[in-house]
């Protein structure tokens, strides 16, 4: 067997992630394009969860089985795909543009010299070659790149690109590879999983964030937010940028490293609109941005927006909900 | 504790207008502010406080046109100890495989501890710079690194970021590659003053020749994959943008909240 369009499905604490469904629905609408087999790749100690998970979504699930492969380790599953895709030289394989894949896929790219197209939203087939459209630039710009001179490569996608797919009956004729790794793996060694700490706010519970970000400036300014949330009975949320610099704690961090949330209303104070932002409020009541870049890609979410400096609105906002006794 | 620190001069974009380059392969810099990437700045930071508490030596490497040079100053008042510019412009446009490719035989000879690199870049944002110049060495690695501890029988104990808050403990035989995820530290304050007196620090130029690599192995030639073309994004369904005084947007907003927030 050779060619086929690759899936490998990510999985954590015998759960598959969300991503696996998205790459599973692209997935297919390539494989159709290009009439190449969609393989569903998983790699596992006891696959059989994941599998029957799986199986309606592509024509065939490729398995290897091991002991070491119980989670997701960068050693061991390169060893283990590696082989796979120099056995069997699939036309691309997906991975998902996540903890995993982004720590995984370079690798594999450089040791089997396989083109490697990270961080996609789209994936399309223009005269009869894949090509891929991922962002730049502070998700400012976008870029078409394709595999350069040659047919077969790896690409990771960005979650959220594409809606899951629903079970399309594949038919999932199961492969069984018998895997390759036959010493223990002993460079890398995954010792435990921590949980995300708990703190006393619980962001996820309210009907109204007021979230800041960078545009909030400085730390003397997170008050300002913290009296508007006070008027209007809401929540302080933020993006990233305001934990890296410890203005507020993880608990409150919106997005994919931190926590997903769907107020009634979302305030996106001086929030520039990264993905990983974006990914855990987009679908949130009401959002309304207030940013002075008007190419803030958090305007194309947004219901609502406002085009001027957080800091000058602030002040104003909260007097006048005080007015209004909001 | 010997680290090397790849570190990228990028611009800021995050409040600029970009435009794209007639040949579509780039945008225009002319008017944008660069500065040291902003992961590689954590990373930076890391291999300072890691030096402070167990000794050692820090060289930061680059690779870019001649204005990196400021960059490796910012690093070397930091507290790195070495700096090397990759300075060739057959190196320039590279892909991450292209580029690391180059730093690899830059560095091949060096023995080190710890490698670290930023998760990615905020211009391209590839983040595989830092996995491949693993793979290029050998040496076992890890992503989105948020704690670095350094254990015995020289090993490193590192905390990756996963999703949703969750992160895992790794354990990786020295010499290790990092990438670093923002928020490891606190990155420390660089005077003008800490820059200038770096200037008397020599800076290491490498060019194509010195790395031992043919035009062929680096640049656009040694890539795996290729820009067709930018283009700006097509804009979504657009918010509704509230105009007037700045009383007028303000109530506005608050009759929106009201109305939607059941207040």
């Amino acid at each position: 067997m050779s060619g086929g369009i690759w899936v490998l499905i990510e999985h954590r604490r015998g759960e598959i992630r969300e991503i696996s469904y998205e790459m599973l629905g692209k997935g297919r609408q390539l494989a159709e394009k290009l009439a190449e087999p969609l393989v569903a790749v998983i790699l596992a100690s006891d696959s059989k969860p994941y599998v029957d998970k799986v199986k309606g979504y592509a024509s065939q699930i490729m398995v290897v089985e091991d002991k070491q492969l119980e989670h997701y380790n960068a050693v061991s599953y390169q060893l283990v795909l590696s082989n796979l895709i120099e056995e069997r030289s699939p036309r691309v394989m997906f991975l998902g543009h996540t903890s995993y894949g982004i720590d995984l896929a370079p690798r594999l790219s450089a040791a089997l010299k396989l083109p490697l197209i990270s961080d996609c939203i789209e994936v399309e087939v223009r005269e009869g070659r894949i090509e891929a459209v991922r962002r730049m630039y502070a998700d400012k710009v976008n870029a078409r790149v394709s595999f350069r001179g040659r047919e077969n490569g790896l690409i990771t996608i960005r979650p959220g690109s594409f809606p899951a797919e629903v079970e399309a009956g594949g038919g999932g004729e199961v492969i069984l590879v018998p895997s390759v790794l036959t010493a223990e793996v002993k460079a890398r060694k995954l010792l435990e999983f921590v949980e995300a700490a708990v703190g006393e706010v619980d962001i996820t519970r309210a009907d109204i964030l007021v979230s800041v970000g960078r545009g909030i400036g400085d730390v003397e300014n997170i008050p300002l937010a913290e009296a508007l949330a006070e008027v209007l009975g809401a929540t302080v949320s933020c993006s990233r940028p305001i934990v890296d610099k410890k203005w507020l704690p993880k608990e409150r961090q919106v997005g994919t490293s931190g926590k997903t949330v769907k107020p009634k209303v979302y305030l996106a104070l001086g929030i520039s609109g990264a993905f990983q932002h974006v990914a855990g409020m987009k679908n949130s009541g009401t959002i309304i941005a207030i940013n002075k870049d008007p190419k803030a890609p958090i305007f194309n979410i947004a219901h609502y927006g406002i085009v001027d400096d957080v800091l000058k609105i602030l002040p104003i906002l909260t007097e006048k909900a005080r007015t209004l006794k909001l | 504790m010997d680290i090397i620190v790849c570190v990228k001069r990028v611009p800021e974009v995050a409040e600029a207008d970009i435009i794209i380059e007639e040949s579509k392969k780039g945008i225009r810099t002319e008017d944008l502010v660069f500065d040291i990437n902003e992961w590689d700045n954590y990373a930076v930071e890391e291999a300072v406080r890691i030096k402070e508490n167990y000794g050692g030596k820090i060289t930061v490497v680059t690779l870019g046109t001649e204005e990196s040079q400021d960059t490796l100053r910012r690093c070397l008042a930091m507290g790195a100890d070495e700096a090397i510019h990759l300075n060739d412009p057959i190196f320039l446009s590279g892909d991450p495989y292209a580029t690391a490719r180059a730093l690899h035989a830059a560095l091949k000879d060096k023995t080190f501890d710890l490698l670290f690199t930023g998760v990615q870049a905020s211009d391209d944002g590839y983040g595989q710079v830092g996995p491949i110049l693993a793979e290029l060495f050998n040496f076992p690695h890890a992503t989105m690194v948020t704690k670095v501890i350094l254990a015995e029988n020289r090993k490193v104990k590192v905390h990756r970021e996963l999703e949703g808050g969750m992160e895992e403990v790794v354990l990786l035989d020295l010499p290790a590659v990092l990438t670093i995820q923002t928020g490891i530290n606190e990155p420390r304050y660089v005077s003008i003053m800490g820059i200038r007196k770096a200037k008397s620090k020599e800076i290491r130029l490498l060019g194509s020749k010195e790395i031992g690599l043919s035009a062929e192995e680096v640049g656009v030639s040694g890539s795996l994959i290729e820009v067709k073309e930018l283009f700006l994004p097509p804009v979504g369904k657009a918010a509704e943008i509230l105009k007037g005084g700045l009383e007028e947007v303000a109530l506005k907003a608050l009759e929106i909240i009201k109305e939607k927030g059941g207040r």
